[in-house]
């Protein structure tokens, strides 16, 4: 029991300092994915929505393939299919070998890529939520698209996205735990390693689900209070 | 180019004998996920406040957690328990496709039960009112009110937990079970041509889901009464002389 103790705790054969580390990683992971998803999110919701056909039927295609193919499978792909597609490409160009790209953004761009998909979906439900007639008074105002976008659309999609938001987060949460097959060391490689190194899998593995459950678990309390204070002038 | 197109032919024979595995462990784990959940809904309504609790606590230790994570416990983690190291069960968890199982059915039974819970309060109060005045209690309200409700309200959502989960399947290759993914990291290992193989496993992937939501989407049309042509008359209603 004390020496279960000890692997846990921060001296010398504690795995403690190494266990905290991947947490910030796994929050680094996922909120770099999320900003990405983000990014392409709006864009592809605007592709969607606005966009010419050619167009919009990609971004149809993209949301499809990468809704129904497992996020393992694109973090395998791009995590072993990037860089021998950079090497062809800086073979045909003439340019010289870049050499590997770094696990930490070829794992958060792979789940960035699954959560633009679903954060496109969300995006195009907020944007229909908006009454057309507002579409309609902004033009008559003379509003262009800019000031539309700015005044009429991202204050009233932001609020009723927020609640949708905080699902992909933790879906990313959990997803950015699959880039551990790349061997990034965030939370659940290294519970992995110690798992392995010391021989207390039960242990370890353990302490990663309580320490996922902490993660979870504020950030769902922040997306609460986040949503709540959006709301702050709705409540009559 | 033709030994590209012989070799895409070569792994996508090999990638489509591990369908059935996959379709294996998407099949058990679905069928009893989906079973555990009507459980625990049931749980999340009880007088007792114990099982709410357990309900409760269930939910969120699977849902707030990686389920990668939930099946190197259970794969790697329950292995150093001696009484399921030296016992009966141990025939059960040192079966790699058993344990991806189990922890896919614990996992996703509490997304499902969540989908049940939220589709349970949606079922109007009217109509179980309704049907205890008629003189139904039980399993017959159950039975004749409650669940025809439940299923139609809750489908959509259900359909996309399903697809999920075909796609959580393939967690199962991270404990050496040989599904699509399986295959296809031991053909990449032989041939080193990681695109070909992982677009063709994407590829079945896609065909398997295709295949599910749209059985899903004809047995959502199907129990769409609503869009259905009445099969009764319905008598026009007189407005009483005054």
């Amino acid at each position: 029991m004390m020496d279960d103790l000890a692997l846990l705790g921060f001296g010398p054969d504690g795995w403690a300092p190494l266990l905290l580390k991947g947490c910030v990683l796994t929050l680094a992971v996922s909120a770099t994915s999320m900003a990405i998803g983000t990014v392409l999110g709006v864009l592809l919701a605007w592709a969607r929505l606005k966009g010419p056909r050619w167009l919009r039927r990609t971004a149809l295609v993209y949301g499809v393939v990468l809704r129904g193919v497992p996020e393992l499978l694109v973090i395998l792909l791009l995590y072993f299919g990037l860089p021998s597609l950079i090497l062809s490409l800086s073979e045909t160009f003439g340019w010289d070998a870049p050499g590997l790209p770094p696990p930490f953004l070829v794992g958060s761009l792979s789940v960035g890529l699954v959560s633009a998909a679903y954060q496109a979906e969300i995006f195009r439900g907020g944007v229909g939520a908006i009454p057309r007639g507002q579409f309609e008074a902004a033009r008559a105002m003379g509003f262009g698209d800019l000031l539309c976008f700015h005044r009429i659309v991202l204050p009233q999609v932001a609020r009723v996205v927020l609640p949708a938001l905080g699902n992909v987060w933790q879906f990313n949460l959990k997803d950015s735990a699959l880039i551990a097959v790349t061997g990034l060391s965030e939370l659940m490689r290294t519970s992995l390693v110690a798992a392995g190194s010391t021989r207390h899998p039960f242990l370890f593995f353990g302490l990663a689900m309580a320490l996922y459950l902490v993660l979870t678990t504020l950030s769902s309390t922040a997306f609460h209070y986040g949503g709540r204070y959006s709301n702050r002038w709705d409540r009559g | 180019m033709e030994e590209h197109l012989t070799f895409i032919g070569s792994v996508t024979a090999q990638l489509v004998r591990a369908v059935p595995v996959t379709l294996l462990i998407l099949a058990v784990s679905g069928v009893c996920a989906t079973a555990l959940a009507t459980g625990l809904t049931a749980m999340s309504v009880a007088r007792s406040p114990l099982a709410r609790l357990i309900q409760r606590t269930w939910t969120f230790l699977f849902r707030g957690t990686p389920l990668i994570l939930q099946i190197f416990m259970i794969y790697y983690g329950f292995a150093m328990i001696p009484w399921i190291r030296h016992g009966m069960l141990w025939t059960a968890f040192r079966d790699p496709v058993f344990c991806t199982c189990l922890a896919m059915t614990c996992c996703c039974s509490a997304y499902i039960a969540e989908i049940f819970r939220g589709a349970l309060a949606a079922v109007p109060r009217g109509e179980i009112e309704a049907g205890r005045a008629c003189g139904m209690t039980g399993f017959m309200l159950l039975r004749r009110v409650i669940a025809p409700s439940l299923i139609r309200i809750a489908l959509p959502s259900y359909s996309n937990e399903i697809i999920m989960m075909t796609k959580s399947t393939s967690l199962a290759s991270t404990i050496t079970v040989l599904d699509i993914t399986g295959v296809a990291q031991q053909v990449i290992a032989h041939s080193y041509r990681t695109l070909e193989v992982f677009c063709a496993a994407a590829a079945l992937y896609l065909l398997i889901n295709a295949g599910l939501s749209a059985l899903l989407a004809a047995l959502e049309r199907r129990l769409d009464v609503d869009r259905a042509v009445p099969s009764i008359s319905v008598p026009p209603v007189v407005e009483p002389l005054s």
